[in-house]
Order: structure tokens, then sequence, then C-alpha cells
């Protein structure tokens, strides 16, 4: 299948889960505020969040298993750098309120000024930055 | 018990979502940002299935008096655009940028077992919680 449509497909069962757990249980399908929350949020509002993370694990788990064609990418970042994008991910969307997920798909889609500035802002500082990296590592 | 469940089917379709169209592999995350290089424009189609899915979905379900599972929804009720908001999505930009992973293809790709990922998702966290130290003081 082309990747392009294969993207769609994607994207669009992305959005079959961003709709669910707003039909369902009423909230915003952002992976980074859901995470954060296992750890800042009273005990009460831990275990629906620990079980979508968890879902997301498992469920990003089963295309390799269920498709030999399907090939797990290896991240092209070293430990080193993987741990420095872990913090500047995590610190930037925690005081951002939002990620890809939260901002990009379920803000968008709730015409959210807010979130249609942030994914503004977070696509063009990803932009710049791999320019710099482009130029600086000549890879 | 529904509300649990709902969230672990929701997280797996959220995750297969990831893997199938391609947003664990960071090559073409970081090729989509490559505005000025060889541009890879199949993250724009992730967005857009998921846009189109999402939009019409919302405009459904947010018109139903309450969710299934909940008394009623929690919706974000902040509209104003503050410092926060803005250095906090640049700085993300740039971690996302640098190797490729926001929060939800590195999960997705967790069962890969690549160190680099295992390695991504601790240091995620931690930054997530430091962000929370900072903007819970002020």
């Amino acid at each position: 299948m082309h990747p392009f449509l294969l993207a769609a497909i994607g994207g669009g069962l992305v959005g079959v889960a961003a709709v669910m757990m707003m039909a369902l249980n009423g909230r915003i399908a952002g992976v980074s505020g859901i995470l954060a929350g296992i750890f800042t949020q009273a005990a009460g509002e831990r275990p629906w969040r620990l079980l979508f993370v968890l879902g997301i694990v498992l469920g990003g788990g089963l295309p390799p298993l269920l498709n030999a064609d399907f090939k797990a990418p290896l991240p092209g970042a070293g430990v080193l750098l993987a741990v420095i994008g872990g913090l500047l991910v995590g610190f930037g969307t925690g005081l951002g309120s939002g990620c890809t997920s939260g901002h990009g798909i379920c803000g968008i889609a709730r015409f959210s000024k807010r979130s249609l500035l942030a994914t503004l802002t977070f696509m063009t500082a990803g932009v710049i930055t791999v320019a710099i990296l482009r130029l600086t590592t000549g890879s | 018990m529904g509300k649990l469940l709902a969230s672990l089917a929701s997280g797996i379709v959220f995750g297969i979502g990831m893997a199938v169209s391609g947003m664990t592999s960071t090559a073409r995350v970081q090729g989509f940002l490559d505005f000025f290089g060889a541009w890879d424009p199949t993250l724009a189609f992730v967005m857009g299935g998921g846009l189109l899915v999402t939009t019409i979905g919302y405009r459904f379900v947010l018109r139903k008096p309450a969710p299934l599972f909940a008394g009623s929804f929690s919706l974000p009720t902040k509209t104003d655009i503050d410092k926060p908001l803005l250095i906090g999505a640049a700085i993300f930009g740039i971690g996302w940028g640098l190797v490729g992973y926001c929060p939800g293809p590195a999960l997705a790709g967790l069962t890969y077992g690549y160190a680099p990922t295992l390695a991504f998702i601790p240091a995620m966290i931690v930054g997530l919680l430091l962000a929370h130290k900072i903007t819970a003081k002020t």
C-alpha cells in the first residue's frame, strides 16, 4: 500500500481513538497531558490514564506482530540525543499544555485558537531545528 | 469499569494508528520537518486523516449532553494565548525536530525495544514533571 494511504488510514485511526475518548469518557486524547496526569493527578484519576498509555504501547506493538512486512522503525538518534530530546519534548509539552495529539488533532478539531497557535509554533520550531541539524551534521 | 475499558480501547486504536501511519519512524517525521531539504509530505496525510475524523466526530459527540461513562465533558477552558503556551510549544518543537519523536509515537514504538526509544520515554516523563513543578508554583 502507498505510504500516503497508510498515513491517512493511520491518521484516521488516531481520529477514531480521539472521538472514542470524547464520546465515552469526555476527555481530550492528548498523550502528553494524560501521561503527566499518571504522576501528578489524584489517585482516582490515574487508572484510566495508565490504561490509555498502556493501550498505545500495546496498539503500537500490534502491526509488527500481525504483519511480517511491517518493519519496526529504528530511531535515528543515539541514546544521548534521545535523552536530550525526551527532556525537551516532555518539558515543552508540559509547559505548553499539549503535544501533537492534544493540540494538533483534538485542539484544532475543536477550533481552539490556542491549539492552532501551539501547533504552528511547534511545527515551525521543528522545521528550524531539522534545518540546523542538516546544515551542521550534513546528514 | 466502562471508563477504564474505553481508555484502554481508545489507546489501542491510537497506538495502531501511530504505527500504521508511519509516525513511529523518526526518519519519516524528520523528513516531514525537512522543509528546506528532501521534504517527505507523508505526515500531512496523518494529520489530514486525523483532523477529518476528529472534526466531524466531535461535532456529533459534543452535541450530546454528556459522554457515556462520565458526568460531563472535560474540555480545556483556557482561551488566552500566553507565554507558557508558545514557549512550551517552541521547546517541544526543538526536541521533536532533534529526535523525530513526539509523545504518542514514542510510546507506540516502545515494544520495538530500541535503546533510544527506551531512553526517550523516561526523559520525557522527567521533562513533564519538571514543567509541572514550575507551572504549579506560578
